[in-house]
């Protein structure tokens, strides 16, 4: 029973990192409607960033302040090189076919991997040591306190995400280029800021993922982004696409289910399992668990 | 039309024939890059019939070409002594067995592609990419977790005892046991590889200009409009991608007997991404852009080994500035559509 605890915590911990990325895959196809690649490497750039930003800072004492400090600087840097993808690679494509969108966001994710390797090294790096881990027992499982950071931080974001995007002007505006593009760009909404403010809102989103991932695994190399990646759009996929509470929820799923297989099957296959959910959920239920059908219009 | 494509077929065979029979004074690297072009082609032409003339994105070629290369090279080791009892080891006998090993790659992808391409060729665009992407990183996660074929170590030949235990690597437990290294028999060689280059290449141009091959252009077009006059889409789009996934299977034959050992890694996302780039630069279904830039995609990189770090920074402008300024590929045509 403490095992499934532990598991269970282990499995929020990192859902939860799964589900901040999936929020921005989930925003950007809501409102573009095509998977923006990408996403996976600016986690990686927003761990890379926390790591130089560090360094410059000159910090080395574990500390809350310094911690929030450099999330904050992270989340700004990164936010800006989403915005500049968007403007670079996709704006020109706006009216282009869907392949070629996707095409262009598989080069900028390569191109991203690659020249990190390049600027960065190849070889891992040790991320600071951000907040020093206590570990303490609940019912007989071993829990640190990283993992309660990365759970209690990512409510905090998912929180704020919720009010900007239903309370402000902004938000609305998202909702509404999402809902119907042409018709919102009818009613005096500047589609172009509203597409760079989704962009700043999930890339900020996945750097705060990187930041909060690197405290829990402090190894961080240019490649790291791959695979939550794409974990986190088969997140976003599992619960809906589009759909806020879905990805939230696809998330946690995902987290859970490879912790689980690692812990109770095999650890090889903690990659395989989530394109096998991929694969059914396609299968079965291609909407996704909170996702409603669309029509398709000809 | 039909005769004339029939006609260059048949003399490009007497031609590679005639040139295999003087392949032994060509320069060992030289032969080497000119198998891995040969080999490139056929990689690019079989994913241009499925991205291409269909208009399927599938992001997974590596894995139906891992498919083929792992089933091959497993038959033509663990059992090598029963091709060489019953075909002998001439080059008559050798002949005969690398047939079968390559119907057997190519069959066995061909029908890992049906298994794949039914589901999923009910989706369209990203997903289907996704998808085929998973389904490649699947088939790479499982080959690496099987002990048979070397697992992660990567598989080179097998060990035959002669109490007739089978394996990969020396088993500890039979300790001082006479055994038998069967090494995987290097097979492939100018003529094998050029005369699927020229099959495939028949294949798919003869195909693509029937009566029956506009249907998957139509696929292409518009797949609304064809479904709407009566074009079973998912038929067209299945048999695609069946054909595609044999033709990558016999790629992997080919590969794994001419470089003689196969490594999971060989086969990730990159390889698939590597096709990929050369079906979008030569444009996506041009015939001969597609083979020019899987020539082009062969030999680049063996001028740029100084700078070989750069390679897939390249690869990645390349697709990048491709889809921004020419999406129809160097040599692709664009098709002109009234805007809705």
């Amino acid at each position: 029973m403490s095992e499934f605890i532990q598991q269970v915590i282990n499995g929020l911990s990192l859902g939860a990192i799964y589900a901040l990325i999936a929020l921005g895959y989930t925003m950007v196809y809501g409102i573009l409607k095509f998977i923006n690649f990408a996403h996976g490497e600016i986690f990686m750039l927003g761990a890379f960033s926390g790591f130089y930003i560090a360094r410059l800072l000159g910090f080395n004492e574990s500390s809350i302040i310094g911690a929030l400090i450099i999330l904050m600087l992270s989340m700004t840097t990164c936010a800006l090189i989403g915005v500049t993808i968007e403007k670079l690679a996709y704006k020109p494509l706006r009216s282009a076919s869907k392949l070629t969108v996707l095409i262009t966001a598989i080069g900028v994710s390569l191109f991203l991997q690659y020249t990190g390797q390049l600027v960065f090294g190849a070889d891992p790096k040790s991320f600071p040591t951000l907040l020093t881990n206590v570990n303490f027992k609940i019912a007989g499982a071993n829990i640190g306190s990283n993992q309660i950071v990365v759970i209690v931080s990512s409510i905090v974001l998912m929180f704020g995400l919720r009010e900007i995007v239903m309370r402000t002007k902004i938000g609305t505006a998202i909702r509404a280029v999402s809902n119907n593009l042409t018709a919102a760009s009818l009613m005096g909404i500047n589609i172009n800021n509203v597409i760079s403010f989704t962009f700043v809102l999930g890339s900020s989103l996945a750097a705060a993922a990187g930041i909060l991932y690197s405290i829990n695994y402090p190894s961080i190399d240019p490649l790291m982004g791959i695979l939550p990646g794409l974990k986190a759009f088969i997140a976003a996929v599992l619960g809906g696409i589009g759909n806020f509470p879905g990805a939230v929820l696809g998330g946690l799923v995902i987290g859970l289910i490879e912790t689980f297989t690692v812990g109770y099957l095999s650890p090889t296959y903690r990659d395989a399992i989530a394109f096998a959910i991929l694969i059914i959920i396609l299968l079965v239920k291609p909407t996704g668990l909170l996702g409603k059908k669309e029509v398709e219009k000809v | 039309m039909q005769v004339k494509s029939k006609l260059l077929f048949l003399s490009s065979l007497i031609l590679i024939f005639v040139i295999n029979l003087f392949a032994g004074s060509i320069d060992p690297y030289f032969y080497t890059v000119i198998i891995y072009i040969g080999i490139n082609i056929i990689l690019a032409t079989s994913l241009n019939l499925i991205n291409g003339y269909t208009g399927q994105f599938s992001l997974g070629h590596a894995g139906f070409m891992a498919i083929g290369g792992y089933l091959s090279i497993a038959l033509s080791t663990y059992f090598a002594p029963f091709f060489q009892n019953t075909f002998g080891t001439g080059v008559f006998g050798e002949a005969i067995t690398f047939i079968i090993v390559l119907l057997a790659g190519g069959t066995a992808a061909a029908l890992v592609g049906l298994l794949v391409g039914v589901p999923s060729l009910r989706l369209k665009g990203d997903y289907l990419a996704i998808t085929t992407l998973g389904f490649a990183e699947i088939i790479r996660v499982v080959i690496q977790n099987m002990d048979v074929i070397g697992a992660s170590q990567g598989f080179r030949g097998v060990y035959i005892y002669n109490n007739g235990v089978k394996a990969p690597q020396m088993v500890q437990d039979l300790g001082e046991m006479s055994n038998i290294f069967y090494a995987v028999p290097k097979f492939t060689n100018f003529f094998w590889t050029f005369l699927f280059v020229a099959i495939i290449i028949y294949y798919v141009h003869n195909l693509i200009n029937s009566t029956y091959g506009r249907g998957f252009l139509s696929v292409k077009d518009d797949e609304i409009a064809a479904e709407s006059m009566g074009i079973n889409t998912t038929k067209f789009k299945v048999s695609a991608f069946v054909s595609g996934a044999f033709f990558a299977g016999i790629a992997g034959v080919l590969y794994g007997h001419f470089n003689l050992y196969l490594n999971p890694e060989d086969f990730n996302f990159l390889k698939s991404v590597e096709i990929v780039v050369m079906v979008i630069l030569g444009g996506m279904g041009s015939m001969i852009g597609v083979i020019i830039a899987a020539v082009l995609l062969t030999i680049l990189p063996e001028f740029l080994r100084s700078v070989s770090e750069y390679r897939m920074i390249i690869y990645a402008l390349l697709l990048i500035i491709m889809m921004l300024t020419r999406p129809q590929g160097l040599f692709g045509f664009k098709i002109k559509r009234k805007k809705l």
